[in-house]
């Protein structure tokens, strides 16, 4: 392994490195006493480290392939890795599912207020994901604007309180449906258009829909947004400030929820089912009679919908928005919970949404480099685990096979 | 069975078909045969709906279908397996198969077309587990064939079968859609390899620059100068 070529390789990574870190790590200015001051020794160290790194790198990579080699050979198709075998282990489901029950629902008991919001945010981004996957990792349908049927929910909900006093749980289902109609608007003339056309136009509606809200102050409150908007209630109670922390998070455990057990169902109905066609040839879609502008609308519209309930809620979790809240920041953000957890896997979108939100947010303490290690963690994974935390598993056919016909 | 009566199909200005016009019997396979680019798969397109034509009339058992929509042609039992095979890749055999019943809500009769399809082509059985993707070309086309037969169609639109496929396999294709249509289905195919298709068939069409120039049994086809010298490569 430590062949002439290789060393080269390395030192070529090596010197790369040192060129592009060199600005960062080697230049300090220091505005105060206008001096610059050239620390060479960091030089040292990133060439180093790149130079051992870059071996370690292709040695992984090896590995996974011959992985990859062996696991072919051995019956055609690739074996599913520990979490894979764990997620799909049926004597294992039960109590996992306990389990995770149990600490979700002791979780707020345990930590203080400020780790209970954290985690409720992330929730919310699980149901994103959850909506996001339908449409991308189920349907194929690449969708850069997602983020505005999030904000429809928020401002639904904002809106309809300050002007008509609606409470939060009139506005849930609202929320829901408006976001479902802008589905619906931006699905209709975009149904000839797929892979980077769908990207760019879907793209283009995210920031739109910013803009507007950003610009007509008069109806969204511009830039500075809307406040005072009611955290939910309980039949008609309040509750104190730490109480409501508390109640919204097991209102979103229990959105999770339904969100899982809706979406599961629909995973394996008939509509799943075109959605899978229409991912995977469009031609061969329509030639199985299925109406392909119909599966579409519906893929964009059923995952509005999630979004925008996750809105409503955001909007009484945070109590106030503004539109800084709705950029394309976090459209990203939603597709690389879906990426990361495994295009159509639902479990996998979970853990991607916990670790997405949760991760950078707990890597804080690392100050200034969190993004970097968090970036680092998005590559390698994309390098080394490209279908995601979890794999997704379409249901296993649903007919009896007869054991002579092979 | 199904009726097209001089139809006119356009691309943006571009007249694809000019007034073609083609019977199909029940119980026949009908071949049409042509260059590239003579309008072939157009035609297939235009009667399921994909590419409806601008003027004329195509009626299938009876029904006027040049307005409909492609599922609802497809849900009338008219299934059309387009060029190039279009398997769903990273589906199984298996689950291509079940998606050829999309329509279909009638699963013990599904069952039993599954059955039937195995019979007709084993090695589909053997690769049932496999992703539709890694089969090779024949295999693929058998799925498409079969796929389309889980529709349980009443015609069989046919888009060059033989492509890109060993002298074996086509050989063994045609067997097949011999047999299928033995037990009842009417195909339509369209074929670039005239020699094989007018022998599988009854009747043939001819087609040149959008128009159907020549119709005639198929023997005759095979036995006409011009077919010989054009398609027949004699
Ligand atoms: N989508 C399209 N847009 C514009 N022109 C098209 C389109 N599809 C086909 N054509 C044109 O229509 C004519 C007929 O094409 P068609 O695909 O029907 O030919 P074909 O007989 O099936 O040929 P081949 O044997 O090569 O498959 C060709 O001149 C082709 O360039
Ligand atoms: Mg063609």
């Amino acid at each position: 392994m430590f062949s002439l070529q290789e060393i080269k390789k390395s030192g070529i990574a090596a010197i790369w490195f040192m060129f592009l870190t060199f600005p960062i790590m080697v230049i300090r200015v220091n505005p105060l006493e206008r001096t610059i001051q050239w620390r060479w020794e960091n030089m040292l160290y990133v060439g180093i480290g790149v130079f051992a790194f870059s071996f370690l790198w292709r040695e992984m990579l090896r590995r996974k392939e011959m992985g990859l080699k062996k696991k072919m050979q051995e019956d055609g198709s690739e074996k599913p890795g520990f979490l894979q075998k764990a997620a799909e282990n049926p004597r294992l489901i039960l109590p996992a599912l306990g389990l995770v029950m149990g600490i979700a629902l002791l979780f707020p008991h345990l930590v203080n207020p400020y780790q209970i919001s954290i985690m409720t945010l992330a929730l919310i981004y699980v149901v994103l994901g959850l909506g996001l996957n339908i449409v991308v990792g189920q349907a194929g349908l690449l969708n850069l604007g997602y983020v505005a049927f999030f904000a429809v929910g928020a401002y639904t909900y904002a809106l309809l309180n300050k002007h008509f006093g609606l409470g939060f749980w009139a506005c849930l289902p609202i929320g829901a449906g408006m976001a479902a109609l802008f589905g619906i608007l931006l699905a209709l003339p975009i149904l000839r258009l797929r892979g980077d056309y769908l990207a760019i136009v879907t793209l283009g509606f995210g920031e739109i829909t910013r803009i507007v809200l950003e610009n007509w102050g008069k109806f969204s409150g511009g830039p500075i947004g809307i406040r005072g908007i009611p955290r939910p209630d309980f039949f008609g109670m309040s509750f104190s400030l730490s109480e409501a922390i508390m109640y919204i998070y097991y209102l979103m455990i229990a959105a999770v929820i339904l969100t899982i057990f809706v979406i599961n169902r629909l995973q394996n109905s008939r509509l799943g089912r075109a959605w899978v066609a229409l991912r995977e040839d469009e031609i061969a879609c329509q030639a199985m009679g299925i109406d392909k502008a119909k599966v579409k609308l519906s893929a964009f519209a059923l995952g509005a919908t999630w979004a925008g309930m996750a809105g409503v809620i955001f909007a009484g979790y945070n109590t106030y928005i503004n539109p800084k809240s709705f950029t394309f920041m976090e459209s990203v953000i939603i597709l690389s919970i879906v990426v990361l957890g495994g295009m159509g896997s639902i479990l996998g979108v979970v853990l991607g949404g916990l670790i997405m939100i949760l991760l950078p947010e707990y890597l804080r303490e690392v100050g200034h480099y969190r993004m970097l290690i968090f970036g680092a963690a998005m590559i390698i994974m994309m390098v080394f685990r490209p279908q995601g935390l979890i794999q997704s598993k379409r249901k296993a056919y649903e007919f009896q096979e007869d054991k002579g016909a092979a | 069975m199904l009726t097209i009566e001089s139809i006119n199909t356009y691309y943006g200005n571009i007249r694809a078909l000019k007034n073609i016009s083609i019977d199909i019997a029940q119980g026949e396979i009908v071949a049409l045969i042509g260059a590239n680019g003579a309008g072939k798969t157009t035609t297939l397109k235009s009667i399921s709906g994909i590419t409806p034509p601008r003027t004329g009339r195509i009626r299938f058992m009876g029904k006027e279908i040049q307005n409909a929509a492609p599922e609802k042609i497809v849900a009338m039992g008219l299934c059309h397996v387009p060029e190039g095979r279009h398997i769903f890749p990273q589906l199984s055999v298996m689950e291509n198969l079940e998606m050829g019943a999309f329509l279909r809500r009638d699963k013990a009769e599904i069952k039993k077309d599954l059955d039937y399809i195995m019979s007709l082509f084993p090695i589909l059985a053997q690769r049932r587990k496999q992703a539709g993707g890694t089969l090779s070309g024949g295999e693929q086309q058998m799925l498409a064939i079969s796929r389309a037969l889980m529709g349980r169609p009443k015609l069989l639109l046919l888009d060059e079968p033989s492509l890109g496929l060993a002298p074996l396999i086509i050989r063994q294709i045609f067997e097949i859609i011999e047999q299928i249509n033995r037990s009842g289905t009417t195909i339509f195919l369209i074929e670039q390899n005239a020699n094989l298709a007018l022998k599988s068939s009854h009747r043939g069409y001819v087609m040149e620059n959008g128009e159907i120039t020549l119709t005639d049994t198929a023997d005759k086809l095979l036995s006409n100068e011009d077919v010989k010298k054009a398609y027949l490569g004699i």
